[in-house]
């Protein structure tokens, strides 16, 4: 159970052995573009005044979010976060819902209930987050609880940071997915700034994969700007945990590149450390990936580019649409009726 | 019918439920090879099995965070706390996440978390509390709490029916004192409907759990002085039979409301704000509260005895009120 530092993933040879075409590279790329689409636009919404509330992006974190949610099976469940917008994308939320959510407006997944990161649609396998961190992660072991009774060939991926590693959840949640061995994935995103608290003082080992050992199953540390190694380490973890093999802890690093939320200027994350991950931009080293391993010519990137564009626009202007909630409608579904529970889980 | 425990009543709805529909299974610490701590599930993992009967470390987060998770994945959870007690360190999973799911995110989480509650055995401060108020608060939570083995089998089976996370407040003082006639096949008792224990006119006592049967041998001592007492067992605090509790109001003119939990923002303060704005002109005097005083639960059997109402205080309250 040692940890591991995943390597990164070179030629496209190795990327075919790992499950992954030219058409899945290219809607891997196209999935980062729309993801930093959505909290680019959204950031200018919020100057705007058209977002309530606080902002949050997970800039920096595209490609662990991207990377896992590519990954996982179509039957697969899991708990994203505030950071993992790539995970809505991926799995097939579509971008205008997510600005009607950020605007409060009717036709976001929580009707104006909730706001910002803070939803999810049940039918592509996601459970909406709570801001208690790392609450959702006995949540997740409980469906992955549910897979293992009924025996099926299903994964639950819970997210935690770096920061909510601190919390009793997080140890809970570890200890009983290891004494069964469920089939389940803790992908802790470890973007080094918990609001401005650094790791050193957040947690007092060198990884938070090395926990993972305390639990009984495997801790792997990745790359998470990488988002071909994030992929196959996700991948593979998935699939041992399907197979029966049990869970797997998945450590990806990142920087966080903007404040906790948009009010917060990050002054104290030293610069030199934003100027050296910068280097390492997500979006950037896969795009030079694709040039230099997959043939991505200045063709397709425009072409890419431009439909993504195309996206967003048209997500504006539907989302901008979407009536407000109507206040009459206020006290319905704090209570579910039977009629509720006839969703794609509970059949 | 047979004639069962309370305890019994329990196990045999818990028992019905996991027989007729594979989806419920139980989680909690002890629960499988000992049979929970009071014995509710004895026997149950020989029937269903080490995955449908599943001992979990110790761990109240963890127990009620995944049947939050199953229950979205389409499983009937239920959970067992060894005391309610403990449920305090499942407080975020319940009012945090599994409360708010269904308004925020349209997920509905049909979890039961049952609740071995109440004192009067020196059980002390961290096995004897009655916290079904705090839970009542919160919106997106049904709360029940049964006093007869009859309603205990059918708002179990109601509660695990019900498409919302439901905390079952089990009485541990009834558990094997309180026995009554429960019927063999599977029924459900509607939850948000109180039931009339004990018919009256003159003082009506609105009430729940073991204070039913507080409330009744106080009602048997006013027979002598003429006074007839109507006894309303909730059964369910959240939601509650206003409509009951205000017909008895009506009837009576004179009420008590009547609860084991601690005085200051216990569920009885809701009650009596309720009566107050909706039956004010019916009333011929003051809605009286006896509840336990803001203490701690005691440990020593003469504090416990008391901190927990006992039918003589109920007696002198009743009084109090017919003689106003």
């Amino acid at each position: 159970m040692a940890l591991r530092e995943a390597e990164p993933l070179g030629s496209l040879s190795e990327v075919k052995e790992a499950g992954l075409d030219r058409e899945d590279l290219l809607g891997i790329y196209r999935n980062l573009l729309v993801t930093r689409g959505i909290e680019e636009r959204g950031h200018i919404l919020y100057k705007q005044g058209k977002i309530p509330g606080s902002f949050y992006t997970g800039r920096g974190n595209e490609a662990a979010a991207v990377g896992v949610a590519t990954a996982m099976g179509p039957d697969d469940v899991g708990t994203p976060l505030h950071r993992d917008m790539g995970v809505h994308v991926t799995r097939g939320v579509e971008p205008w819902r997510i600005f009607a959510q950020y605007m409060g407006r009717e036709d976001g997944p929580t009707r104006g209930r909730d706001g910002n990161v803070h939803m999810a649609e049940a039918r592509l396998g996601l459970i909406a987050m709570v801001s208690h961190l790392p609450a959702m992660l006995p949540v997740a072991v409980g469906c992955a609880l549910a897979f293992r009774i009924r025996n099926e060939k299903r994964v639950a991926l819970g997210w935690y940071g770096e920061g909510a590693a601190a919390r009793g959840d997080a140890h809970e949640a570890m200890n009983l997915a290891g004494v069964r061995q469920l089939p389940i994935v803790f992908i802790c995103d470890n973007n080094q700034w918990s609001y401005s608290t650094p790791t050193h003082l957040a947690y007092p080992v060198e990884h938070l994969a090395d926990r993972a050992a305390g639990y009984g199953f495997e801790g792997v540390v990745v790359d998470g700007t990488d988002v071909l190694a994030v992929y196959r380490e996700a991948k593979r973890a998935i699939e041992k945990a399907r197979s029966g093999g049990g869970p797997t802890l998945l450590e990806l690093q990142t920087l966080r590149m903007e404040g906790h939320a948009v009010h917060d200027d990050a002054f104290y994350v030293p610069k030199e450390l934003f100027e050296a991950w910068a280097q390492r931009d997500p979006l950037e080293r896969f795009r030079t990936w694709l040039r230099d391993n997959a043939d991505l010519t200045d063709e397709e990137e425009d072409e890419l580019r431009g439909r993504v564009k195309k996206i967003l626009n048209d997500a504006l202007s539907r989302a901008d649409e979407s009536p407000q909630p109507d206040p009459a409608t206020l006290l319905e579904g704090v209570y579910a009726t039977p009629e509720d529970l006839d969703t794609p889980h509970h059949k | 019918m047979p004639e069962l425990t309370y305890l019994q009543a329990i196990s045999d709805g818990l028992r019905v439920e996991m027989r007729r529909d594979d989806r419920v299974f139980v989680i909690g610490e002890d629960v499988g090879v000992y049979g929970g701590a009071f014995k509710v599930t004895l026997g149950f993992q020989e029937e269903f099995g080490p995955w449908r009967v599943i001992d979990s470390p110790l761990s109240e987060t963890a127990i009620v965070g995944a049947c939050t998770g199953a229950s979205i994945m389409g499983m009937r959870p239920v959970a067992e706390m060894q005391f309610a007690d403990f449920i305090s360190c499942a407080w975020d999973q319940l009012v945090t996440v599994a409360a708010k799911q269904r308004f925020r995110a349209g997920t509905p989480v049909p979890i039961v978390v049952r609740l071995p509650s109440g004192g009067g055995f020196s059980g002390g401060p961290f096995h004897s509390q009655n916290p079904e108020s705090s839970f009542a608060h919160i919106p997106g939570l049904k709360c029940v709490c049964p006093a007869t083995p009859e309603d205990a089998k059918g708002l179990l089976i109601s509660a695990i029916e019900d498409p919302n996370p439901v905390l079952y407040f089990e009485h541990k003082h009834l558990y094997r004192r309180i026995k009554g006639n429960v019927p063999e096949e599977r029924y459900t008792v509607p939850i948000g409907k109180a039931r009339t224990h004990r018919e009256g006119e003159d003082i009506a006592v609105i009430t729940w759990g073991a204070m039913v049967y507080t409330a009744e041998e106080a009602a048997k001592q006013l027979e002598q002085d003429d006074v007839s007492v109507e006894i309303v067992d909730l059964r369910s605090i959240m939601p509650w039979d206003k409509e009951a509790v205000l017909a008895s109001v009506r009837k009576c003119s004179k009420v008590l409301v009547l609860h084991e939990d601690t005085r200051s923002g216990g569920f009885g303060g809701e009650i009596a704000a309720t009566i107050a704005e909706e039956a004010f002109e019916d009333l011929d005097a003051p809605v009286k509260r006896i509840t336990a005083p803001d203490t701690p639960v005691p440990f020593s059997p003469a504090l416990e005895k008391a901190f927990i109402p006992q039918v003589a205080d109920v007696v002198a309250g009743l009084k109090e009120l017919a003689e106003y």
